[in-house]
């Protein structure tokens, strides 16, 4: 949001919240007053641990949820309260591609079909129905983006591999050339050694299609390779925020340093440091003051009482931290 | 010789390993014929040791865990080769005694927590059954014992822990639980499959720094299945990487990670995105997937991923030769006088931990 | 505790609704007068005049509410002027012990027989002796229920009763407990087997699958790799799992029988059960005996169903806290 330079974001929240009513009356603070903005050719990547609210956020950038506070803006316009009719002619410009590639695909269709739907849903750029002629060629066009063999159009989901079947998730994503592509953690289910596939595909589409996303993943790692900008989210919130080498390799927030230095390296030899204590608190009773103060290691009294607020630290990196760590 | 009796301790000889997998097979019945999930496998495990077993999922990696623990039950299933526990056979051992061994000398943790509790009742009646099971002692002397190894865990406020339900704890509370569970009875193997792939980072560090402590404190050696790099290279002290329902590399760990004998072991390692350094432009991922085990190719079952393969590689599954002290790949290259080159600094720039410390 | 409190203001909320309906299908229809279908046919204008009176038929809808309601639990003098101007709410009190033996019996040889069956065909899964048990089950499922009884009674009662097997069978009709436990039981034996043999074929097919289904499960993974044997965790750990699902299955069907489901084996065993009762009403279209005994079906059913969520909080702590 430092970013002055750039003109208008392609996607901007402001203040988002989203709670959700869970049982026993308690209120479930998924997403807590987020802001950010993704300019236009950004891979923004999320990161943070299970229940954070990642996918949440995403949802609500999508509008693919209700949003409890704040506002969305998508190409400048408002879209917080736009009902879902005015929402669909949008829709071919955002998409979203989920975890698990397998629940997302109808085991009783073809591939060829499935790509097909969304062209035959939506109309074409000159806003009149797609001809079948153009919708073949796109589904051809779309297998041959993302690395699969034409021959493959005719046969069913469960036919194929579990990274097989998230390319043909992301082709479906693609299918309506969307300017914004919310990927929930596309690669988590996924083999080491077919990530890396995926992760490629991701930097390769960029290059070839211009595209704008946000990457969400719980892997630093693979967040690092397919991002310029990440967001470290903990219990509802971002918590740091910046070019990502600069967040990952000198991390401001206790939290991002612990991230950083728990994540397993294939590095033999060295000693990793005492891991961090406790467990990630509940998100329906958070903590008062700072949300981490329950594990951070450098807590102090002020961090009990008093919230910290997201802030520039140094120029285009934000941290929610009262005292952040010095750059190393 | 020690009887079949309860309480029977068998002595740790130094000159035999702890655990002695040897040439184990198992197929699974299916459309009419057997289909090899896990071929020859072999692999010994010293006292105090932790071996990691890596590889894709599909790969064979818990069907051996099973297979070791007797637990596979699959109608049809056939199990050869040998498993010696202290030298005592287990591949055949009849269901009564094997049962006895189990939990008591070997305990087995499972991947996801959430699910390997029975939801119906509290933590500690089912550490509480587990310690029953094996010894007889009263319900009080169990549920001593147990909230003493949920403490050991590092499970705050054991005892009103153990009064508690499987699904009133977080994922990382559970794990320990588990592992608790497991520990109960002192085992001398402790087979954990996956035992941190449901859990956070930072919670998983937690565990594996527990599981690295198990042999200090209780002199337990663990075979650490997983499908991460990072967690084999942090916590074992030796690897085994199954390709396919094959040994594709076995050796101390610090060997395999610097000098790999196998192109998939190369290959595995390469493709994990760096955290630190510079950024590729493209992971050097590997190709395609691995085959479905109805359908291995008839030699090298990674010919098809294979950057190296070649006309050697086709005609029969390559065997397993030695490349240094205990270390062994399944590779024709080594033979052929064409090693794959030792990964260097190059390949891991300062991409080592603490580096981010503050 | 709370919790507890909130469920049953919601049976009492729902029995409110249910009542209201009631009351609504069978006297607030348009176009049709109450009056003279309570009065019976061909009633004199007399009769008509007093029903209508003592009904309050000229008065407002929620008035009319409130009097049947008086009638039917407070001074309890609903009577059938079909049935010569019999009291309705104490010929149901005098009915339903009948069906609550009937049924409690069954009940109870339907619940072990299933567990016994379920258990023990999950335990030999895929061996003739599984086979055998499920096979028997479809059969169970399959046989009605008053045909059965009709063969039972053929044989008990004609046929073979008088060799030395079926001697002991008393005639058709019930004997009150409290008169001849023996007798009671010798009465109702056969009828409780009858109507169980369909249950024993469901619920022993569903708790078999069930258990074969858990067998898959982690947690009963787990607990083979503690050491236990075979026998415990089938027993402890997957037929106590089973539990939750196998209660709710129970309670519904349970209180369905109470409530007049045993219609057909009371018919055809002579037992004067509310079953019964509602089949003599509706052969001669008794409207306040129908409307009475629908009431008190459907209190049973909401009753029932309360009991259910009630276990259901003590089987699974999952669902303790969810509320
Ligand atoms: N429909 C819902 N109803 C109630 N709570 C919900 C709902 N969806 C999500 N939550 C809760 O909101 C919080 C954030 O969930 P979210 O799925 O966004 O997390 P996440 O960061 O994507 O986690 P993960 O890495 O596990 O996918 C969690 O605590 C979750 O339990
Ligand atoms: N009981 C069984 N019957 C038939 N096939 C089985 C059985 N159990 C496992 N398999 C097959 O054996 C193969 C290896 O399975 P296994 O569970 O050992 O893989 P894994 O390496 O543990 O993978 P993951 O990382 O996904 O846990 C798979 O192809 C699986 O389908
Ligand atoms: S504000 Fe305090 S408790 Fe929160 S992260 Fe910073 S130092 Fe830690
Ligand atoms: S044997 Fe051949 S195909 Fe197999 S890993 Fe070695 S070089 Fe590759
Ligand atoms: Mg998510
Ligand atoms: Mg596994």
């Amino acid at each position: 949001m430092t970013d002055t330079q750039s003109p208008a974001p392609l996607m901007e929240v402001r203040n988002l919240s989203k709670s959700y009513r869970v049982g026993g009356g308690h209120r479930l603070v998924a997403v807590d007053g987020i802001s950010l903005s993704v300019m236009p050719g950004e891979m923004l990547g999320l990161v943070g641990e299970s229940g954070c609210g990642k996918s949440t956020l995403g949802r609500c950038m999508l509008r693919l949820t209700d949003i409890s506070a704040g506002q969305v803006m998508f190409e400048g316009r408002d879209i917080t309260t736009l009902p879902e009719r005015r929402l669909r002619p949008l829709r071919p410009r955002m998409q979203m591609v989920f975890q698990d590639s397998s629940a997302c695909l109808n085991p009783r269709r073809r591939i060829g079909d499935l790509l097909a739907e969304p062209l035959r849903v939506h109309p074409g750029p000159d806003q009149r129905r797609r001809q079948a002629a153009d919708i073949e060629r796109r589904v051809r066009d779309l297998m041959e983006l993302v690395s699969l063999p034409v021959a493959a159009l005719t046969r069913y989901p469960h036919e194929f591999s579990g990274g097989q079947r998230q390319r043909i998730n992301i082709a479906r994503a693609l299918a309506l050339s969307p300017r914004l592509v919310v990927a929930d953690e596309p690669v988590s289910a996924l083999d080491v050694s077919v990530q890396a596939q995926i992760v490629n595909l991701f930097s390769d589409l960029r290059t070839r299609l211009g595209l704008t996303y946000v990457f969400v993943a719980h892997d630093l790692a693979v967040v690092r390779q397919v991002s310029t900008r990440v967001a470290v989210m903990y219990l509802g919130a971002i918590v740091e925020m910046g070019a990502t080498d600069d967040v990952l390799h000198q991390p401001a927030h206790p939290y991002t340093a612990a991230l950083t230095t728990a994540v397993p390296r294939p590095v033999v030899g060295a000693t990793p440091p005492p891991p961090l204590g406790g467990d990630i608190p509940s998100p329906v009773n958070r903590p008062a003051g700072c949300r981490f103060h329950t594990r951070c290691p450098y807590v102090q009294d002020r961090c009990r009482m008093e919230a910290p607020v997201l802030r520039p630290i140094r120029p285009g990196h934000e941290a929610a931290c009262h005292f952040p760590l010095p750059p190393s | 010789m020690c009887s079949l009796t309860h309480g029977c301790v068998m002595p740790a000889d130094p000159t035999i390993p702890l655990l002695d997998v040897s040439d184990l097979c198992v197929s699974f019945p299916a459309g009419g014929r057997m289909v090899p999930i896990v071929e020859h496998v072999s692999f010994t495990l010293p006292e105090a040791g932790i071996l990691g077993l890596v590889g894709e999922s599909g790969s064979g990696k818990s069907v051996t865990a099973m297979a070791i623990m007797g637990l596979i039950d699959t109608p049809g299933v056939r199990v050869s080769g040998s498993v010696r526990f202290r030298g005592r056979e287990l591949v055949g051992l009849p269901p009564r005694q094997i049962r006895r061994l189990r939990g008591r000398d070997i305990a087995m943790i499972f991947q996801d927590p959430m699910t390997a509790f029975t939801p119906v009742y509290t933590i500690g009646w089912q550490i509480d059954e587990q310690i029953r099971a094996h010894e007889r002692i009263s319900r009080t002397q169990a549920r001593a014992r147990t909230v003493r190894i949920l403490g050991e865990m590092g499970v705050p406020d054991p005892e009103r822990m153990a009064r508690r339900y499987p699904h009133q704890l977080s994922g990382g509370l559970r794990q320990r639980a588990m592992i608790a569970m497991a520990l109960s009875c002192n085992p001398t193997l402790l087979i954990a499959d996956e035992p941190t792939t449901a859990l956070d980072v930072t919670v998983q560090a937690q565990i594996l720094d527990l599981i690295r402590s198990l042999r200090g404190t209780y002199g337990s050696s663990v075979l650490l299945i997983t499908h991460d790099m990072g967690v084999v290279a942090q916590t074992c002290d030796s690897t085994l990487v199954l390709y396919s329902g094959r040994v594709a590399e076995t050796g101390p760990s610090d060997r395999v990670f610097s000098h790999p004998g196998h192109p998939y072991t190369a290959a595995l390692l390469d493709s994990i995105p760096p955290l630190y350094g510079p950024r590729p432009d493209r992971l050097p991922a590997i190709a395609g997937a691995p085959p479905v085990p109805m359908a291995r190719p008839p030699g090298c079952a990674f010919g098809p991923r294979c950057a190296h393969v070649h006309a050697a590689c086709t005609t029969t599954p390559p065997a397993l030769l030695p490349l240094g002290p205990d270390h062994e790949a399944a590779c024709v290259l080594p033979a052929e006088g064409t090693p794959l080159p030792p990964r260097t600094a190059a390949d891991w720039p300062i991409d080592t931990i603490g580096d981010a410390c503050p | 505790m709370t919790a507890l409190l909130h469920r049953a203001g919601q049976t009492l909320l729902v029995l409110f609704g249910v009542s209201v309906l009631v009351f609504g299908v069978f006297f607030a229809t348009p176009g049709a007068d109450p009056t003279a279908r309570i009065a019976g046919r061909n009633a004199s204008p007399q009769i008509m005049e007093k029903v209508r009176h003592e009904y309050g038929f000229d008065r407002p809808l929620p008035v009319q509410y409130v009097i049947m309601m008086k009638k039917l639990f407070i001074t309890r003098d609903l009577a059938s002027y079909a049935n010569r101007g019999e009291r309705v709410v104490p010929e149901i009190m005098q009915a339903a012990p009948v069906t609550a033996c009937l049924v409690c019996g069954a009940a109870f040889i339907w619940v072990t027989m299933s567990i016994a069956m379920g258990t023990v065909a999950a335990a030999m899964k895929d061996t003739w002796v599984d086979r055998g048990l499920m096979m028997l089950g479809l059969v169970g499922i399959s046989i009605p229920v008053f045909w059965l009884g009709e063969v039972a009674n053929l044989v008990t009662q004609n046929r073979y009763h008088d060799t030395w097997l079926f001697s002991w069978v008393p005639g058709l009709g019930y004997v009150p407990f409290s008169q001849s436990p023996l007798g009671w039981f010798r009465a109702l034996v056969i009828p409780w087997t009858v109507l169980a043999v369909m249950f024993i074929g469901i619920y022993s097919r569903v708790l078999r699958t069930d258990l074969v289904t858990l067998a898959g499960e982690d947690f009963i993974r787990t607990a083979h790799a503690k050491g236990l044997s075979p026998i415990r965790v089938l027993l402890w750990h997957g037929l106590r799992t089973s539990m939750v699902t196998f209660v709710s299955l129970f309670g519904m069907d349970f209180a369905q029988l109470v409530g007049g489901g045993a219609l057909l084996t009371e018919v055809v065993f002579g037992l004067p059960g509310v079953g019964r009762l509602t089949y003599r009403a509706l052969t001669t279209l008794d409207l306040p005996v129908i409307m009475a005994t629908v009431m008190y079906s459907a209190v049973f059913v909401v009753l029932a169903n309360a009991a259910v969520d009630v276990i259901y909080v003590f089987l699974d702590p999952r669902v303790r806290d969810a509320s």
